[in-house]
């Protein structure tokens, strides 16, 4: 098991805590997606994993060597080229000149950027900036890959092709991914297994397995999708005054 | 009244348009292929179309008109005859004296003297400057001990420092660049922390979980990321550079210290010639201005612009 939550909660200074006896654990090459409304701290349980902080109780285990990570604006480096952003994280991770280079251009290549390496990131769609920033995380060569919503700022048709991207890219290099996203077409669709947050304090409340059946049935799927909504939406609604 | 229900029914009756409807939840697409060419269709319909720059030329005639209309109510003042001419030279007066000076050489001489104490004077502080300036941005206690004096220092004008420095090291030019250091320094310093302020604060974060060191922290993402601000303090480090060589130059003279337009400021003002004071302020007005644009202006262009900063700007 690559990632194991254990009664993980978190609060910041006094306040109410923002995570509360979280516990999950995540297999090895598995896809989850971790759903929730606004402020359920699903962004706060991501940085714990991702080690930008400390858990104030509980116990979790990760990779020693720590998790690849994703954010929703893609935080490229504006002053560096598509390929100069893939190759500062090869350079930090301690890769050499000559195989930065190749490497650089198989990760454009992974993403269909291949065309697009010496573009700067303004130049560059927001869908295009989100691929570069997939092919950062990818150059970390972490076994454990967290995504922080990375597609909740693009269009429809661009969601969906880089959804089917994602998919695609996950199936290649057999990666862990830990998925959080407001959303929840894009967490069945994305999904293996989708784990509810509730807010306030933040716990896993219920989770749900997606097959390959909902992949390829549409009515399936948005029956499930129907089930999750009114889940999350009751936990919603505990929060009305 | 009856309302329509046909176009309802005939949606649910449909069972093509139901499918498209939940289509985005499965798989919109198969094979690899075929979101090689779905993405490579999207990503040309979203990028703009690389635009041809062309030179403005109202960038470079409006400045010029400018000018060329003030030497003209400049010249028209001077010709009704309000004052001494002695007193207010006109621009054909001041012409004649730079013509003077220039053949006697003295012009090129003063020109040179200060552009070299002003250029090595604001590298030395730049090469100074910078590792203090990075050093407070990354370490806050050392910041909070010494933002404040640093602030100061920059309110400070550095002319104050010189009767320090010339006690200190008396007529040399020594006095003149360590005017110069406390005139540029604390604004380098300044420029660079607050660059490095208004870094986003992911950057950092996608530094950490990138694995960077502290070192490759500050040299690889803080220091370029805090670039223009750096930049835009070096642009002030500059001029504190320049505006407190004239100021030291103005004051100290003689010793081994040698003829600068501050100098020539001065001597001017003995002389009681007006032509040599306003050529002197020219010249030095002149310096400031082709500075920025010949070497300022170019590099911040061209910095802001590789990262798309200057869209929409009135430059």
């Amino acid at each position: 098991m690559p990632v194991v939550l254990e009664n993980l909660g978190k609060r910041f200074g006094d306040g109410a805590p923002v995570l509360d006896d979280v516990n999950a654990s995540i297999g090895k090459g598995e896809f989850v997606a971790l759903l929730g409304a606004s402020g359920c701290g699903k962004s706060t349980l991501l940085n714990i994993m991702a080690g930008l902080e400390l858990p104030t109780s509980g116990a979790l285990e990760v990779p020693s060597d720590g998790a690849a990570f994703m954010f929703q604006d893609s935080a490229l480096f504006p002053w560096l080229t598509a390929r100069e952003n893939i190759e500062l994280a090869l350079k930090l991770r301690g890769v050499g000149r000559s195989e930065r280079r190749v490497k650089a251009a198989e990760l454009l290549e992974l993403v269909h950027l291949a065309g697009a390496g010496d573009k700067r990131p303004h130049e560059l769609s927001g869908g295009m900036r989100q691929r570069v920033a997939l092919a950062r995380s990818l150059a970390q060569d972490r076994q454990l890959l967290l995504m922080d919503e990375p597609f909740a700022a693009l269009d429809a048709i661009t969601r969906d092709l880089l959804h089917d991207e994602l998919e695609r890219i996950w199936k290649e290099t057999g990666r862990t991914i830990v998925f959080v996203t407001h959303n929840v077409r894009e967490a069945v669709r994305l999904g293996q297994r989708v784990l509810l947050l509730s807010s306030r304090p933040g716990r896993v409340v219920q989770e749900w397995n997606v097959t390959e059946e909902h992949r390829t049935d549409a009515g399936l799927a948005g029956q499930l999708t129907g089930v999750i909504t009114a889940r999350l939406r009751e936990e919603i609604r505990r929060h009305a005054k | 009244m009856p309302s329509n229900p046909a176009p309802i029914t005939e949606l649910s009756a449909e069972p093509a348009e139901s499918h498209k409807v939940h289509a985005a939840l499965t798989r919109s697409s198969t094979g690899s292929e075929d979101l090689r060419e779905l993405g490579s269709g999207l990503d040309s319909l979203q990028s703009d179309a690389v635009r041809k720059a062309r030179i403005d030329w109202s960038r470079i005639l409006l400045p010029v008109a400018a000018i060329v209309v003030l030497i003209i109510i400049w010249q028209l003042y001077v010709s009704m005859g309000f004052k001494r001419r002695d007193l207010v030279p006109g621009p054909l007066d001041v012409a004649a004296q730079f013509g003077a000076q220039w053949s006697e050489g003295k012009l090129q001489e003063a020109v040179w003297t200060s552009l070299e104490r002003g250029l090595l004077g604001f590298l030395i502080s730049v090469a100074i400057a910078t590792p203090i300036g990075l050093l407070f941005a990354q370490v806050a206690p050392l910041r909070r001990a010494f933002g404040p004096l640093i602030s100061g220092l920059q309110v400070l004008p550095s002319v104050a420092w010189v009767p320090a420095a010339i006690i200190w090291f008396g007529l040399t030019d020594a006095t003149v660049y360590f005017v110069i250091f406390m005139g540029a320094i604390p604004s380098i310093i300044n420029g660079l922390i607050s660059g490095v302020d208004q870094i986003p604060p992911h950057y950092r974060s996608v530094g950490t979980v990138l694995g960077a060191s502290r070192l490759q922290m500050a040299l690889q993402i803080v220091l370029p990321a805090a670039l223009p601000g750096y930049l835009s303090g070096l642009k002030q480090g500059w001029a504190f550079s320049w505006r407190s060589l004239m100021a030291a130059e103005i004051i100290a003279v003689g010793g081994t210290i040698g003829f600068g337009l501050g100098s020539m400021l001065n001597q001017g003002r003995d002389l009681s010639d007006m032509t040599i004071v306003m050529s002197a302020i020219l010249l030095i007005l002149a310096i400031g201005i082709l500075i920025e644009l010949l070497v300022f202006a170019p590099i911040e262009k061209r910095l802001l612009r590789s990262r798309g900063l200057l869209a929409g700007s009135t430059r």
